[in-house]
């Protein structure tokens, strides 16, 4: 396996003015945003307070960057050093995930300009499960701008600086596991205040515990995802064998993951409620039926071998997975009092544009810095 | 900081490590909340309300809040379709039929809707940075706008949808019922039930707006009874005919209860009041959460493993 290295392609391809353009309108928008108020461009209301912005931006945007968290993990606690090829670009998407979910919370927020108010020991909550998300959040992009220094400084030959950051960055991949583990397991217990708000469908006491293996099973799969995107389009080596030895346990964790999710629905005897024809019913079966795919390809031996059963298994989870927490958000929560919502076309342009952001990010940063594996024929 | 035995079963059960426990989460067995030594609330007596909405001026007026004039009236009318930011407090009415009868499922019944003030808010409990407070003397539960950063959470996590937000303002707030906290620091009673001209909307100590209440389902339907106007401790009274009640005081025991309680001659959630269980939805969460984070001493312990098998790793290599 080679050593990370910059692209060194050309950056400002159409791929990159595209996003830049949508990147643009999404500057208006957010100019009308901040002066006439989230009413005036969103459709979110006093039933649905939270719209895509927080569900797909921050609930189901922070879970795609777990792949940061999904690879340290296995490198680091397992043990199990021949994936560090894959770190690096994994902590990079997760530093941009991350980063831009916290700049959508503050598109987000009413009053943002009090955000420190969440730090001030006066002002702090401990029992609001919102308090230790925002804390935890907060700190972990911190984490991963540390994390991902290396890359930046050995661009910069800032060599001294790096080998000091590297004799305590241990502290900091330490920090960056934990952090995702407790955060994205509070996203679900968040939803649990709903109380009757949220339908039987995804109201259990295990939302801690769905969000945490859906936030583990989405940063493996986005890693593959991602992996074999860069190969097709910048045609890096292929990493197919260590993708294929990390899908080994897959299965397990997919399978824990769906047991856990139909029975405790099964056992509190709300099944049938998948079943009733309603939008929350079909939702329920696309979401499993996504996910049951997904085990159904990965549980054989020989799919797990090639590329393209292994992409369509992973593009599965990631849609299964996202699916999940877009539903426990949004599709699953009825106030009950005759409340609709349904995105606004800027509300959608505002998402679109912090993706094309990080697009933009992404396509700069793999070309400049060392993140990628070396192309063979560069 | 100790660490409760109970609180460390809940954590456990918060992660979902014992399976059985969905069914029954032990963590929502949260012992019924006591009321504050001096918590004052509302009694609302649906068959008492003549939906005249008075009391929407009056809390209007007491609480500085704009006129809110809906599709298709006149601008000067304050005509507000539910609650909302402008509206902090509403009548609203059950019918059926061409409302043949006051008070019947078969007829129509008026209700009124403001925070309930919860013995266990949902609110405060989500409030990141405590904006949302329950007075631990009166029970009231305020807002506060210096420490708000509008994120929203109490809207998700009210079982009575109570809080609204500004959608249309760049410095929007959350406006609800703060039972006219300012009114009583001048001695004085909510505006709504000072303005009420029958009596439907009554102030008073919790403890005895409950016996008050308790008083009235005692009542034979038809016969004469005085009933107390504005405040219970007002001298005021008018006599009524008592109406047919539902058997409930609604609020007694939802949620964990609510310093605000309803009486009605039509079943509750056919006003739009939801049936709830006897202990709150912040039980469980809040078990989960604070189980897990009490003192930091978990994450803390977790963090320490991971550093120790981060170094492990490291040593291994060389």
């Amino acid at each position: 396996m080679t050593a990370p290295a910059p692209l060194n392609k050309p950056i400002y391809t159409w791929n990159f003015k595209a996003c830049a353009v949508i990147a643009g309108v999404t500057g208006l928008c957010l100019l009308w945003r901040f002066f006439f108020g989230i009413g005036s461009i969103s459709n979110m209301n006093d039933g649905y307070p939270w719209g895509i912005w927080i569900a797909y931006d921050v609930v189901i945007g922070t879970a795609l960057a777990c792949g940061g968290y999904a690879m340290a993990l296995l490198v680091y606690i397992f043990n199990k050093g021949e994936y560090h090829p894959l770190v690096r670009p994994a902590l990079m998407t997760s530093l941009f995930g991350y980063t831009m979910a916290g700049i959508s919370v503050v598109i987000d927020l009413g009053r943002y300009w009090q955000m420190y108010n969440i730090f001030l020991p006066w002002r702090s909550n401990f029992h609001s499960v919102m308090f230790e998300v925002a804390v935890c959040i907060a700190t972990y992009v911190m984490v991963l701008w540390v994390e991902f220094a290396p890359a930046i400084l050995e661009k910069l030959k800032a060599d001294a600086l790096r080998a000091k950051l590297n004799r305590y960055i241990f502290v900091f991949i330490a920090l960056g596991i934990l952090l995702p583990t407790m955060h994205q397991s509070s996203l679900g217990t968040m939803m649990l205040m709903a109380g009757y708000k949220l339908s039987p469908l995804w109201r259990t006491g295990f939302l801690p515990l769905l969000f945490l293996l859906t936030a583990l099973l989405m940063g493996y799969a986005i890693v593959m995802v991602e992996s074999f995107i860069c190969q097709a389009w910048f045609k890096t080596p292929s990493d197919l064998p260590l993708l294929s030895k990390i899908s080994d346990f897959m299965p397990w964790l997919l399978g824990v993951y769906l047991l856990i999710r139909l029975e405790s629905i099964n056992l509190a005897g709300n099944l049938g409620l998948a079943f009733n024809g309603s939008l929350q019913g079909n939702m329920f079966l696309l979401e499993n039926a996504l996910l049951i795919a997904a085990f159904v390809i990965l549980v054989q031996p020989q799919n797990r071998g090639r590329a393209k059963t292994l992409f369509l298994a992973a593009a599965a989870i990631v849609l299964g997975a996202s699916l999940y927490r877009l539903n426990t958000y949004i599709i699953g929560f009825d106030p009950g009092t005759g409340w609709r919502y349904f995105p606004s076309v800027p509300e959608l342009m505002i998402t679109l544009g912090v993706v094309a952001t990080e697009g933009m990010a992404y396509m700069w940063v793999v070309n400049k810095l060392p993140v990628l594996p070396k192309a063979e024929h560069a | 900081m100790k660490i409760e035995r109970r609180d460390f079963l809940k954590g456990i059960l918060g992660g979902g490590v014992m399976l059985a426990a969905d069914a029954k989460p032990a963590a929502a067995r949260h012992p019924g909340k006591e009321l504050p030594p001096n918590a004052v609330g509302i009694l609302y007596d649906a068959t008492l309300c003549i939906g005249c909405q008075v009391c929407v001026g009056a809390c209007k007026q007491a609480n500085n809040m704009p006129v809110e004039h809906t599709a298709g009236t006149d601008p000067l009318w304050d005509n507000p379709r539910d609650l909302s930011a402008k509206t902090m407090n509403i009548i609203k009415k059950y019918g059926s039929g061409d409302y043949p009868e006051k008070d019947t499922v078969a007829g129509y019944s008026f209700v009124k809707r403001h925070c309930m003030h919860c013995l266990d808010p949902a609110c405060v409990s989500a409030c990141p940075v405590s904006a949302l407070l329950k007075n631990p003397d009166t029970g009231i539960v305020t807002y506060n706008k210096k420490a708000c950063i509008g994120c929203r959470y109490c809207q998700v996590a009210c079982p009575f949808n109570i809080p609204k937000f500004e959608w249309d303002s760049a410095v929007p707030v959350i406006a609800k019922c703060q039972l006219c906290a300012h009114l009583l620091a001048k001695g004085g009673i909510s505006a709504c039930c000072a303005a009420c001209p029958t009596g439907a909307s009554l102030f008073g100590r919790v403890e005895d707006l409950r016996q008050e209440a308790k008083r009235r389902l005692a009542m034979t339907p038809g016969e004469s009874y005085d009933f107390p106007v504005a405040s219970l401790n007002s001298k005021e009274a008018q006599s009524h005919k008592a109406g047919r009640y539902i058997q409930q005081v609604y609020g007694e025991s939802e949620v964990g209860g609510t310093q605000y309680l309803l009486l009605a001659g039509v079943p509750f959630d056919k006003i739009g009041l939801p049936t709830l269980p006897d202990e709150s939805f912040v039980a469980l969460a809040d078990g989960i959460q604070y189980a897990i984070y009490k003192g930091m001493v978990y994450p803390l312990v977790v963090l320490g493993g991971l550093i120790y098998m981060i170094r492990k790793g490291e040593g291994d290599k060389h």
